[in-house]
C-alpha cells in the first residue's frame, strides 16, 4: 500500500506544502481537503485588486487545478474535516465519511473574529476573508454610496482605499486612539491617517460601535457615544482567530495557535502544521504566531521536508506588505519591545519614507512606505542582528549600501 | 506558447511551457519549479522571484525596470546587472527558448 498524506485546509500553506512534498520525494498519495469551493488562491488581492474588480477569481488562483492533477495531488473541495482520530489515524469528514492517513498536515489557517452586536446579521454587514465575502461585498458597492469600515487595521485600511477608489463615501471607525495601533508606532499611524484623510476618507478613532440599524438591510452604524452613521455597506475587519479546534480536540498542544517546533512538528510525530494556525519558535522574537503569506509558504516547505524525513528548520524573518492608494508598504521584522523609532525621509509631507524600530541600538523591525531599498536592507540588517547608528539611518542622503559594509 | 527553461544554482533544468501574456513567475509557479517562491503574487513586493538572464536574453527581455523592480534588486543578495524579478517579465512567442537562472536562495 502506498502511504497517504492528507492536508487539511486548501490555501497558501497547502499550495506550497503539496508541491514541496513531491519535490522532497514523497511518492505516496496526497489529498488536500478544503471547505472552500476553490483550489488555493492568493488571499492578499482580495482587499486590493479583486475588490477593485481588476482581477477575476480565476486570476487569483495560485495555479490552475490541472497542474496539481498532473502531479497527482487530489483535492476534495467543499469538504470539511470534523475530527482527527489520532489513535486510528483517520479523519472524519462532515458527512461522516472516514479517510485514513499515514501523515497529516494541518493548514486550517484562521477565520475572522466576529462581533456580537445588535444588527450584525443584517444584509450589507460583511467580513472579508475569502472570495465569497468579497463577491457579497461587491453587491453593495457603487458610486456615492456610503461605506463604513469597522476596524482600522491593514485590511480595514486597504478596503477603505479601494472603496474610495470605487467612488464611495468611506468612514473608518477605530476603537483605539489611532489606526494600526496594534502593529505600528504612533508615527506610522499618524502618516496613514493623514493620507487617508487627504484621499477623502473619514477616520474616527476612539469610536466604539454599539450596533447596526436597518429593517433587513443595514442603513446605519450606531456608536456608543450616541452618534449614528448612515451606511449602505459595512465591512468589519477586527482581526482573526486561528482555527485550532480540530487540533485541540484531538489532544494536540495548542496555545494561541497549534504549537509546532522549528520543523513544523506538532506534539504528534505523524502530524505537522503550517501557516496562520500555528505558533512557532523564532530565534529573534521568541514564540510567535504570524498571519502572512511568506510565513505560510516557508513553514509549509519545512513541514513537507519533515514529512519526508528531512531536516529544514524554519526560522525566516517575518515580513508583510500592504497596498493602499499609491502607497506600497513593506514591513520587515516585528517591532514589539522597541525603544526608539528612527524616521528616514519626509513623513509629514511626502509619501515615501521608512520607520526603523530599534531596541538597544539594534534594528528589530522596519515599516517602509514606497521604499523598497530600505525594506530589503532592513531584512538583512534585522536577520543579522546588526547594531545601527540611528543618526546615519535618519540621513536620507547616505547611500543605503554603506550600511552593509559597516 | 513559449517554452522557457529555469536552471537552479545546482544546474537542475526545468523546462516549462508558458502561456502568452503570462509572467515568468507565474509560469514557474504553475509548473512547480522549485526555487521561485512568488510570495507576493507578482506585485514586486517580496523579491522571491529573483532570476538571472544572460546578456543575449537580457537584450530581448530588457533589464530591470527603473522604479520598484530596480529598487528591490538593488539590495537583494547576489543581484547583478543581469538580475530580474520574474514577475516583471511578461512572456510572449518571442521569448521561446528563454533561459533564466535562479539564485541558490530567495531569502
Ligand atoms: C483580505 C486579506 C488581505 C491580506 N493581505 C495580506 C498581505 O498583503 N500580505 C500577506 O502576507 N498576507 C496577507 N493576508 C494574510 C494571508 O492571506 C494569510 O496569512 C494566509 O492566507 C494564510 O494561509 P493559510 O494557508 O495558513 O490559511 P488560510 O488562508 O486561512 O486558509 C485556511 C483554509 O483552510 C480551510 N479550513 C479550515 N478548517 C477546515 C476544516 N476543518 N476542513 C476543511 N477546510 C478547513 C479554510 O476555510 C481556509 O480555506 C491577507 C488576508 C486577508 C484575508
Ligand atoms: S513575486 Fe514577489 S517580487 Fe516577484
Amino acid at each position: 500500500m502506498r502511504p497517504t498524506c492528507i492536508i487539511i485546509g486548501a490555501s497558501h500553506a497547502a499550495a506550497q506544502l503539496a508541491p514541496s512534498l513531491r519535490q522532497e520525494g514523497w511518492e505516496g498519495d496526497i489529498i488536500v481537503i478544503g471547505d472552500e469551493a476553490y483550489v488555493p488562491y492568493h488571499r492578499p488581492p482580495l482587499s486590493k485588486a479583486y475588490l477593485l474588480g481588476e482581477k477575476s477569481a480565476d486570476e487569483l488562483l495560485i495555479r490552475p487545478q490541472e497542474i496539481y492533477s498532473k502531479h497527482n495531488i487530489v483535492f476534495r473541495l467543499g469538504t470539511r474535516v470534523s475530527a482527527i482520530n489520532r489513535a486510528e489515524k483517520t479523519l472524519t469528514l462532515h458527512d461522516g465519511e472516514r479517510l485514513s492517513y499515514d501523515k497529516l498536515a494541518i493548514c486550517t489557517g484562521a477565520r475572522v473574529r466576529k462581533v456580537a452586536l445588535p444588527g450584525s446579521e443584517l444584509q450589507g454587514v460583511h467580513y472579508l476573508r475569502n472570495i465569497q465575502d468579497v463577491d457579497a461585498i461587491r453587491q453593495h458597492t457603487g458610486e456615492h454610496k456610503r461605506a463604513v469600515i469597522v476596524g482600522g487595521g491593514y485590511i480595514g485600511l486597504e478596503t477603505a482605499a479601494v472603496l474610495k477608489k470605487l467612488g464611495m463615501q468611506v468612514t473608518v471607525l477605530e476603537m483605539a486612539p489611532r489606526v494600526l495601533a496594534r502593529v505600528t508606532a504612533p508615527e506610522m499611524s499618524a502618516f496613514f491617517q493623514r493620507v487617508h484623510r487627504a484621499e477623502g476618507v473619514i477616520i474616527r478613532t476612539d469610536a466604539v460601535v454599539s450596533g447596526f440599524a436597518g429593517e433587513d438591510r443595514v442603513t446605519a452604524v450606531l456608536c456608543a457615544d450616541g452618534s449614528r452613521l448612515p451606511a449602505d455597506l459595512v465591512v468589519i475587519g477586527i482581526g482573526v482567530i486561528p482555527n485550532t479546534e480540530l487540533a485541540a480536540d484531538a489532544g494536540l498542544a495548542v496555545a494561541n495557535g497549534i504549537t509546532v517546533d522549528e520543523l513544523a512538528r506538532t506534539s504528534d510525530p505523524d502530524i505537522v502544521a503550517a501557516g496562520d494556525c500555528t505558533s512557532h519558535p523564532s530565534k529573534l522574537y521568541g514564540r510567535i504566531r504570524l498571519e502572512s503569506v511568506p510565513n505560510a509558504s516557508e513553514q509549509a516547505k519545512t513541514a513537507a521536508a519533515t514529512i519526508c524525513g528531512k531536516n529544514k528548520p524554519y526560522d525566516a524573518l517575518p515580513w508583510f506588505w500592504s497596498d493602499q492608494y499609491d502607497l506600497k508598504l513593506q514591513m520587515a521584522g516585528l517591532n514589539q519591545g522597541y525603544d526608539q523609532v528612527v524616521i528616514r525621509g519626509d513623513r509629514d509631507h511626502s509619501r515615501s519614507f521608512a520607520a526603523f524600530y530599534l531596541k538597544n541600538g539594534q534594528l528589530i523591525a522596519a515599516d517602509c512606505v514606497n521604499r523598497p531599498q530600505e525594506f530589503m536592507l532592513s531584512k538583512r540588517l534585522i536577520a543579522s542582528a546588526t547594531t545601527v547608528d540611528a543618526a546615519k539611518l535618519a540621513d536620507d542622503r547616505l547611500e543605503l549600501k554603506s550600511f552593509l559594509t559597516t | 506558447m513559449p517554452k522557457i527553461t529555469f536552471i537552479s544554482a545546482d544546474d537542475q533544468q526545468y523546462q516549462v511551457e508558458a502561456a502568452n501574456g503570462q509572467t515568468a513567475m507565474d509560469a514557474a509557479l504553475d509548473n512547480m519549479v522549485p526555487g521561485i517562491d512568488g510570495d507576493c503574487g507578482g506585485v514586486a513586493a517580496c523579491g522571491t522571484c529573483h532570476v538571472y538572464a544572460d546578456d543575449q536574453w537580457l537584450a530581448k527581455i530588457g533589464s530591470a525596470t527603473p522604479g520598484i523592480e530596480q529598487d528591490m534588486l538593488a539590495l537583494t543578495d547576489n543581484a547583478t546587472a543581469c538580475s530580474r524579478l520574474a514577475c516583471q517579465i511578461t512572456l510572449g512567442d518571442e521569448h521561446d527558448g528563454l533561459i533564466l537562472r535562479m539564485p541558490a536562495a530567495q531569502h
